[in-house]
């Protein structure tokens, strides 16, 4: 290989190198969180909810839950996270437990606080609410019995289009097979450049 | 036989509208209770009248009763009111009142001005207990048995059909029991 | 009066499209030239009543007409004017009236455009979009009248959601309906095929650029839809997996399959059945959008007021449109009859396999949401499917489609050789694994699913940049630049869509590593730290809207140490309906987003805030807007003017490939 040929693989793989650095440059590690943060407050608007719930307006309501609370651990935060955005409000129109503004998942929240505060894991912490709620509090359906259709049906479905695929080519294959054995007959003689022309409209 | 895999496309699609008409009568946020067939939870509650001392449903073992959750602030408790009063009159079965997440004062007065229905009343303003209750809205009514299993749950407004024809007939079989 | 002309100008339109629907099909099955030449004039006659109509909706909003019901809900005298206007299509009756002119617009469009069509072919197409709107404006006008009167009138409006109440609201439906309706085009096209019994390469020539035009414009008002709710929302999340949300995902899916599978059979003649199923599917979903939107069968914070008697009035036109197209297809399609062969390595095997997963992966959604519904009806419980289930599922599914978005485009048709292929893109392998390995290892170390995402998204522009430069050589080998010209904008507009794919995988990727986010309690005066950006509350203001008070709360963003920005998130109280809503604040730049919200008052002068960081995070809507950008610009080759007009004459040969 002429070294002119080689230098544009090497180039290409500089600018790799260059584009991963400075892409990388920009993008800072998640570091843990700076301060310590009270229970979330949840920042969405909550939408017109369905039964009737503790509305949000102050008036006949206990005060809101109190900011301060003691420094809680990363390790705590990140849990409450995860779990919070894994949690159904459950008056809301699909929110996360993590976004709702209404009454039931601010204490909702204060209980997940509370739960991992006394060292529950995250499983014992789903149970608890789906003793309480049923499966409808959990966004990520538990796999059981009447869902298997739910986490299975996708794979099925692949193997099913993997299965479809290997059909149709095969049939494809033999028409071609059929198509080219009469195409072999008249050999045509063509140039160099009308092959070049006829190869790239192929590629278009 | 092979114009039949043509077919595969209508075939589902009829399932799917299926599903989606027989759905149209469902209502999304009505969600059942996974309490009903166990024993109602023991949490102890303040009283409202006397915030020192606490009820907890044990106390009630022997009757079959009901548990009304209610809030001053809950306008479907209003509506539903009158036919709680007319229920307490014809001596069913005693019912507890929980008022949840509302101020004390707030509903002694509602008590006081729509008319008292409870044999007790219970407040519950953190909402602790009621989570242990899968309590998510208000009204809600549970039918607890002599045995203090939960039996049935109602979500919203009771109404005198909901009464006459599931809620009054299974606590007749339950008192009988 | 207004709302009575509106009225009138609706109730002309309906038996109108009726007729011109009936006498071009009949005109089709009998050739009779006549009949067939009330289509056009017809749909432009029809399209010119539904504008009028809607002019008229838009001015009684404008006018601050509160005997009008919808107006008297849905807008309010403090209202801004570009929200009054918006919030026309800001109800279920309303958005019903932008469906039915845009699908007015897209047939009257079709009849101005299709002038080479064949007569009978044309006919058809427009007979087909003629019934779709009679079906649309039965439906509007007898369940759902956007000029309803109130009696008595209202003082005053109850206003606009505030969540709508935003530049996206303005935008964002017309741009998502502009494409769910396109793709009747599509399925006109199909349907005016099955009568027709001829599905050549002509066919699909015609019936491209029409699709593309409306993916793009569905691709457009879908990342509109994100973006917006990104900013609005408040939560920093752009895509909830939420039913409405997926109700639009499913046609997007099912028109990129179709759209690849029309390449197939306009250049090959093959996969003609499938790509007819496809045309039916695409606006099947999007029918069934519209269903599930209004009928209350799900929950969403999307869903128009429910109401089950509309409900069952749009799951019976669903039942006609999509059940009588299915079976249609079940009747005729066995006469379409299969194209020439392809070989296992072949462009066509692998736009094969780039719609089973693309039709899979729609499969999976379509499961996961209607699952919840199918469960209660059978009465098997209650459960929720939210963002963990379907994220299991479709970036599994995805992931070999995109990788096959790199080989698909150098593969030749009917048969390609491997080894070949390999040779040609090993380089572009090598750069995208090296990119993929070097960014997350030179970041906090090796994390699995961020590098898959990045070789997949560096993979796919480096394989795009292979081909672009093979193409651009000469018989010489050397690369000019002035072959530019020789590659056609179909084929521009391909790369430059594959390239946004990969931009969309990028953003996506790194969002979902490498952003962070803090709550914190901040007095004036504080400041909170995360990642190296400090956000200092300065002061705090009130703010008096036209129709909201708020609060401001003045922050001064610095990264370490020095001064970027100062940003004005606020929380509002609107007046009319004492909703409260926040309105983050958001310093934007190609590398991140730093994104700062209020959340409640903590007594004091101190504010519950939180403040993200978010990486890259824009160039998911880059990605997006690329996409259609090279839909439209891959609509607009050439060749499917030129050709149309020049059809004449080769449309025998052609049927004959």
């Amino acid at each position: 290989m002429s070294p002119v040929r080689a230098l544009r693989p090497l180039a290409a793989l500089t600018f790799a190198c260059a584009v991963s650095l400075s892409a990388a440059a920009t993008t800072a590690p998640p570091g843990g969180a700076a301060a310590p943060s009270p229970p979330a407050a949840g920042t969405a608007a909550q939408a017109t909810a369905a039964p009737a719930v503790p509305s949000a307006t102050p008036a006949a309501m206990p005060p809101a839950p109190s900011s301060a609370t003691p420094s809680v651990s990363a390790e705590a935060e990140r849990r409450y996270k995860v779990l919070s955005e894994e949690l159904r409000c459950l008056v809301c129109q699909n929110q996360t437990l993590a976004d709702s503004n209404a009454d039931l998942a601010v204490d909702l929240r204060n209980q997940v606080h509370e739960l991992i505060a006394s060292g529950r894991s995250d499983e014992q912490i789903k149970s608890y609410l789906v003793e309480r709620y049923g499966d409808f509090v959990l966004y990520r359906p538990p796999v059981q019995r009447n869902t298997l259709l739910l986490w299975f049906g996708p794979f099925a479905l692949l193997l099913v289009g993997v299965l479809i695929w290997w059909l149709v080519q095969r049939r494809s294959g033999a028409a071609r097979a059929a198509g080219v054995a009469e195409a072999a007959a008249p050999a045509a003689r063509t140039d160099d450049a009308a092959l070049r022309r006829a190869r790239a409209l192929l590629d278009e | 036989m092979r114009s039949l895999k043509f077919l595969i496309p209508l075939v589902i699609a009829l399932g799917i509208g299926w599903f989606l008409y027989a759905g149209l009568g469902n209502n999304p946020l009505e969600i059942p209770s996974p309490l009903v067939g166990k024993t109602a939870p023991a949490t102890p509650i303040a009283l409202l009248n006397e915030p020192d001392r606490t009820w907890s449903p044990e106390q009630m073992k022997g009757k079959v009763w009901l548990l009304n959750v209610w809030g001053s602030w809950c306008s479907g408790c209003q509506v539903e009111h009158p036919v709680l009063l007319d229920l307490a009159r014809q001596n069913v079965a005693p019912i507890v009142g929980l008022a949840w997440k509302d101020r004390p004062q707030a509903s002694k007065d509602w008590l006081a001005k729509l008319g008292d229905p409870y044999v007790l009343n219970v407040s519950d303003q953190t909402g602790k207990a009621a989570i242990d209750w899968g309590v998510y809205g208000a009204p809600e009514t549970f039918v607890i048995d002599k045995a203090g299993v939960i039996r049935d749950k109602h979500i919203g407004p009771l109404t005198p059909e909901v009464l006459a024809g599931r809620l009054v007939p299974l606590m007749r079989r339950l008192q009988a029991q | 009066m207004t709302a009575e002309i509106g009225h009138f100008a609706l109730i002309l339109a309906l038996p109108l499209t009726l007729v011109f629907g009936v006498l071009s099909l009949v005109g089709a099955w009998r050739r009779d030239a006549r009949l067939m030449a009330v289509a056009a004039p017809a749909a432009t006659g029809a399209f010119a009543l539904v504008v009028l109509a809607f002019a008229c909706l838009i001015a009684l909003f404008v006018g601050n007409e509160f005997t009008v019901q919808l107006v008297a809900q849905h807008s309010n005298r403090n209202l801004p004017l570009a929200y009054r206007v918006a919030a026309s299509w800001g109800s279920h009756e309303g958005s019903m009236l932008l469906w039915v002119l845009m699908l007015a617009g897209w047939t009257a469009a079709v009849a101005l455009l299709s002038g080479q069509l064949p007569a009978t072919l044309r006919a058809r197409v427009l007979g087909t979009m003629g019934l779709i709107g009679f079906g649309f404006l039965l439906f509007l006008l007898f369940t759902s009248n956007p000029f309803e009167r109130l009696v008595p009138a209202a003082a005053e409006g109850r206003d606009l959601n505030p969540l709508l109440q935003d530049p996206g609201m303005v935008f964002h439906p017309p741009l998502l309906y502009m494409g769910y309706v396109g793709f009747a085009v599509a399925f006109a096209f199909a349907i005016a095929g099955l009568l027709e019994g001829r599905f050549d390469a002509a066919w699909a020539r015609w019936a491209r650029p029409w699709t593309t035009v409306a993916w793009s414009f569905l691709t457009l008002g879908i990342c509109l839809g994100s973006f917006w709710a990104y900013y609005e929302l408040g939560w920093g999340g752009w895509w909830f997996w939420d039913p409405v949300e997926n109700a639009s995902f499913m046609p997007w899916l099912a028109g990129t399959a179709l759209i690849h599978s029309l390449s197939v059979t306009e250049k090959r003649g093959a996969f003609r059945s499938w790509t007819v199923l496809l045309a039916i599917l695409a606006f099947s979903l999007s029918l069934l959008g519209t269903f599930l939107v209004r009928s209350g069968v799900l929950t969403s914070v999307h869903a128009f007021a429910t109401d089950p008697a509309r409900g069952v009035f749009i799951l019976i036109f669903l039942a006609i449109v999509i059940g009588g197209s299915l079976s249609l297809f079940a009747w005729r399609a066995p006469s379409i009859g299969t194209g020439p062969g392809f070989g296992a390595v072949s462009r066509e095997s692998m736009l094969l396999a780039n719609n089973i997963l693309l039709i899979v992966a729609m499969a999976a959604v379509l499961l996961g949401t209607l699952y919840p519904l199918a469960m209660d009806t059978l009465g098997l419980g209650k459960i929720s499917v939210g963002p963990p289930y379907f994220e299991s599922v479709f970036f599994p599914l995805m992931a070999p489609a995109l990788f096959l978005l790199g080989i698909g485009p150098i593969a030749r048709w009917r048969k390609a050789e491997l080894p070949q292929i390999a040779h040609r893109l090993k380089w572009a392998m090598a750069v995208a694994v090296v990119v993929a390995l070097l960014l997350p290892l030179t970041i906090d170390g090796f994390r699995p699913l961020t590098s898959l995402g990045l070789l997949l998204s560096c993979w796919i522009v480096a394989s795009a940049v292979t081909v672009v430069l093979d193409g651009l050589r000469g018989a010489d080998g050397r690369v000019a630049l002035s072959r530019m010209r020789l590659m056609s904008p179909s084929l521009w507009g391909m790369h430059l869509a594959h390239v946004g794919v990969a931009a969309f995988v990028f953003g996506v990727t790194m969002v979902n590593s490498y952003e962070t986010e803090i709550d914190g309690r901040v007095e004036v005066g504080q400041a909170i730290t995360v990642d190296g950006y400090s956000v200092r509350l300065d002061r705090l203001t009130d703010v008096k809207g036209p129709n909201y008070d708020a609060v401001r709360g003045v922050f001064t963003l610095s990264h370490n140490g020095q001064v970027l920005s100062v940003l004005h998130p606020e929380k509002r109280l609107y007046r009319s309906n004492g909703q409260p809503m926040t309105e983050a604040a958001i310093d934007r730049s190609l590398a991140r987003d730093v994104y700062v919200s209020m959340g409640e008052p903590l007594g004091g002068n101190a504010w519950a805030v939180r403040v993200h960081v978010k990486p890259w995070v824009n160039w998911i809507w880059l990605g997006c807007v690329l996409m259609g950008a090279g839909g439209i610009l891959a609509a607009s080759d050439r060749r499917y003017r030129r050709a149309a007009r020049a059809d004449v004459a080769s449309r025998a040969a052609v049927a004959n490939a």
